[in-house]
């Protein structure tokens, strides 16, 4: 089964790689971002008119 | 800048909101029905397309795409155009979707009862209307994206992630696992044979449930649950680790489904590692979802409908616990096959996915009918049933599970097995179904307080259909990142790289999964004297697969004393090789039938098809009847040779050109077989028998897992 052992390790290797540098850029997030985004499902109310 | 007005599109809604009512009684009634198949086998009898085999595939389908589906759109058509603030792309889109998806559903539940099915699990549907749901797929894909590309909303949010993953993923698993080639109008067979096959099939079966019941789901939760609870998400960060570990590790999961069968060993493994991994982004998204209501747990108590949001995240934690702990091998061995994965399954359907439903019907409906929902207290009352119902429903197959996997793998001490004749471990668990029917039940009556309650709100409510907003138009702004802006902030905004971004996660793993079977011969070993079914066997075969005796039986001996002393000889790869598709099976409702060719003669299987209880005595199998009064079709017998050697089977020139001559004169053999047994002569000596269904079933039968033992007399 020679060539497939390859397959596993590139993605493991690949996926940490990946998974590290979002914890680091979600970690580096400025807040007040955050916050307005987070705050997105909420402040809809405002722009409806005729009801809420 | 000054503000545009727009109206939301809540018709949409509306009729989304309907359609998951109504087919989440229909699916659930459906289940219902083969939940009383379990305890009265004879209720339904002679009707053919009402036995088991057939309604099973109904109910998963109904559930997931019918119920499930419906619920997804409505809830995704919804929170779509609130945090883009703008309609949808096209409403002639949206209804082309909505009346798209529909007519596939009722052509699915028109198809399934009638056998037209290619056997392989949520993916029942025959070709043409694969490719139906392909093009309305790609309906709602565009209509999102075109939705996405003219929003007045500069980010978005994490909901729609969830959203345009779910289309991506769905696309590729549904495009993948169904080429097919068709030999007529209904009938196709899968370009993939035995492990290939299994493979290709819970790569898209998992992700079925990852994309498709678990993703879009998510993206409502990460709506509705801040939404009515009137705060935000507890941790937008955690939402962002959450999003992209849980796409780029549920692609990989899917071989758990296949452990100790006879995919290859790194496989195995491969799945087994993500499905342990899978853990921490589900618990993380549970962890978001429910700590959200924190401070607003006082609300919990007064509101349904968060009620219903609790139970049925707490439901996705259980079931994302379990389904990790399931796939290490040790419990799998366990578990596979039994109550237990239906128990599992249950879980995550009716908490999960069925109270996060309610939860945003109820809320919905005193939105879109502009009034407050006509009984509180009704809902209040569904909510128990249908937690009661949840309970009832799994616990009693918990229960069922364990008693399976104990009695299949007892010993007694000279080594014979305590419990050699399967039924018994059938009978006892009787009382089991039993209850999961009544939990069934008290499910469904819960949900149908839910129409009442909708009706009822309807009714009193304005029928006002367009919802006036207003929002500031999107100012041009740099591609680049601005200061001070978060890379993911930015890349929230750059929605055409994000879905590029999501298709990298998800083709990683697929891709290094299916790549190496696809390709690497040596993962599947040859047999020499795996031969070829005859015509006659294959058509038998198609009956098994008309049938759906893949629901109750698996052709998957794994290798554990246990099932080579009860089954035969455990299951090889090269086995395999000339099954399109492949029937391995996920539930042992009765026994496992890969080495039942020539355990029992041609007269035991004719009898047991007729009625099953007359040979085994406390089954509850359901009749065949009526395959000894259809004329089995041989009208596309060399048809389906044909298209056999086009997938690579070698069948050799004579074959092919004397299919139905070969075809009969096998027949006229097992109706010689048959004619040994006087009581046979006596009821069926002039009917022809040679000429029905049921021969070529025999043929099959009776080859099953016969060639290694050519092999061996080599």
């Amino acid at each position: 089964m020679s060539g497939v052992e390859i397959y596993p390790i590139i993605s493991l290797t690949l996926f940490f790689t990946v998974f590290i540098t979002m914890l680091i850029i979600v970690w580096k997030m400025p807040k007040k971002n955050i916050e307005e985004l987070s705050n997105m499902p909420l402040d809809n109310q405002s722009n409806t008119i005729d009801n809420d | 800048m000054d503000k545009e007005q727009f109206y939301y599109d809540n018709k949409i809604v509306k009729m989304f909101l309907i359609a998951t009512v109504l087919w989440g009684v229909v699916g659930m009634l459906v289940g219902l029905i083969v939940a009383f198949l379990f305890i009265f086998p004879n209720i339904l009898e002679g009707i053919s397309w009402l036995s088991f085999g057939r309604l099973r595939p109904l109910h998963t389908n109904a559930v997931i795409f019918a119920f499930v589906g419906n619920s997804i759109f409505m809830g995704v058509y919804y929170s779509m155009q609130r945090l883009l603030k703008t309609r949808m792309f096209s409403d002639a889109l949206s209804k082309i979707h909505f009346w798209g998806w529909q007519l596939i559903i009722v052509a699915a539940a028109v198809t399934l009862p009638l056998g037209l099915t290619s056997s392989k699990e949520y993916a029942e549907l025959e070709w043409p209307i694969d490719i139906a749901i392909t093009l309305i797929w790609v309906v709602f894909g565009i209509n999102m994206i075109g939705t996405i590309l003219k929003r007045r909303q500069r980010h978005i949010y994490v909901a729609i992630w969830f959203y345009l993953a779910t289309f991506v993923t769905v696309a590729v698993l549904h495009i993948f696992n169904n080429l097919e080639l068709p030999v007529s109008a209904f009938k196709s067979y899968s370009i993939y044979a035995g492990v290939q096959d299994a493979l290709v099939q819970w790569w898209y079966g998992h992700n079925a449930v990852a994309f498709f019941l678990t993703t879009p789901v998510l993206g409502l939760m990460y709506y509705f649950v801040p939404k009515v609870a009137n705060r935000p998400v507890y941790s937008y960060r955690l939402s962002i680790i959450h999003f992209w570990s849980l796409i780029f590790i549920y692609i990989w999961a899917g071989p758990h489904h296949l452990l100790y069968t006879a995919l290859p060993e790194w496989a195995q493994n491969l799945g087994t590692v993500f499905s342990v991994m899978l853990i921490f982004p589900s618990w993380g998204g549970m962890i978001n979802g429910l700590l959200t209501l924190r401070g607003a747990w006082d609300k919990v108590r007064e509101d349904p409908i968060l009620k219903f949001f609790v139970v049925s995240i707490t439901g996705y934690g259980m079931s994302t616990f379990e389904g990790p702990m399931l796939s290490f091998k040790n419990l799998n061995a366990i578990a596979h096959f039994t109550d237990w994965i239906v128990a599992h399954v249950h879980i995550g359907a009716l908490a999960w996915n069925g109270f996060m439903a309610a939860g945003i019907i109820y809320w919905l409906a005193g939105k879109l009918w502009k009034t407050d929902l006509y009984s509180k207290k009704l809902a209040n009352i569904h909510f128990w049933l249908g937690t009661l119902g949840i309970l009832f429903y799994a616990l009693p197959l918990y229960v069922a599970g364990f008693t399976q996997a104990a009695m299949w793998k007892q010993f007694n001490p000279d080594g014979t097995l305590v419990y050699g004749n399967f039924l018994e471990t059938v009978t006892q668990i009787m009382p089991m179904y039993a209850m999961r029917a009544f939990g069934g039940t008290l499910y469904l009556v819960g949900f149908i307080l839910l129409a009442y309650n909708v009706i009822m709100t309807a009714k009193a409510g304005s029928t006002v259909e367009d919802e006036l907003a207003e929002a500031a138009p999107l100012k041009k702004i740099s591609a680049a990142r601005m200061a001070g802006e978060g890379f993911h902030s930015w890349l929230e905004r750059r929605t055409i790289l994000f879905t590029a971004l999501i298709v990298l996660a998800i083709a990683i793993g697929g891709a290094v999964e299916i790549i190496p079977l696809l390709t690497v011969d040596s993962n599947i070993p040859k047999i020499t004297s795996v031969k070829p079914y005859t015509p006659l066997e294959l058509e038998g075969r198609d009956i098994y697969i008309r049938e759906g005796c893949n629901n109750c039986h698996s052709q998957m001996i794994r290798p554990f004393r246990s099932e080579v002393e009860r089954y035969g000889e455990y299951s090889k790869a090269g086995e395999f090789v000339y099954d399109f598709p492949f029937l391995w099976g996920s539930k042992r409702t009765g026994p496992d039938v890969h080495r039942v060719g020539g355990k029992y003669n041609d007269n035991w299987h004719f009898n047991h098809m007729i009625d099953p209880r007359s040979t085994s005595p406390g089954s509850i199998m359901p009749r065949y009847p009526w395959l000894v009064k259809n004329d089995l079709d041989i009208s596309n017998t060399t048809g389906k040779v044909n298209a056999m050697v086009k997938l690579g089977v070698p069948y050799t020139q004579f074959d092919l050109d004397k299919a139905v001559y070969l075809l009969q004169s096998q027949a006229k053999e097992v109706e010689n077989n048959l004619r040994q047994d006087p009581e046979f002569v006596k009821n069926y000596g002039s009917a022809n028998i040679q000429d029905k269904e049921i021969v070529a079933l025999i043929a099959y039968l009776q080859r099953l897992g016969t060639d290694i033992n050519a092999e061996s007399a080599e």
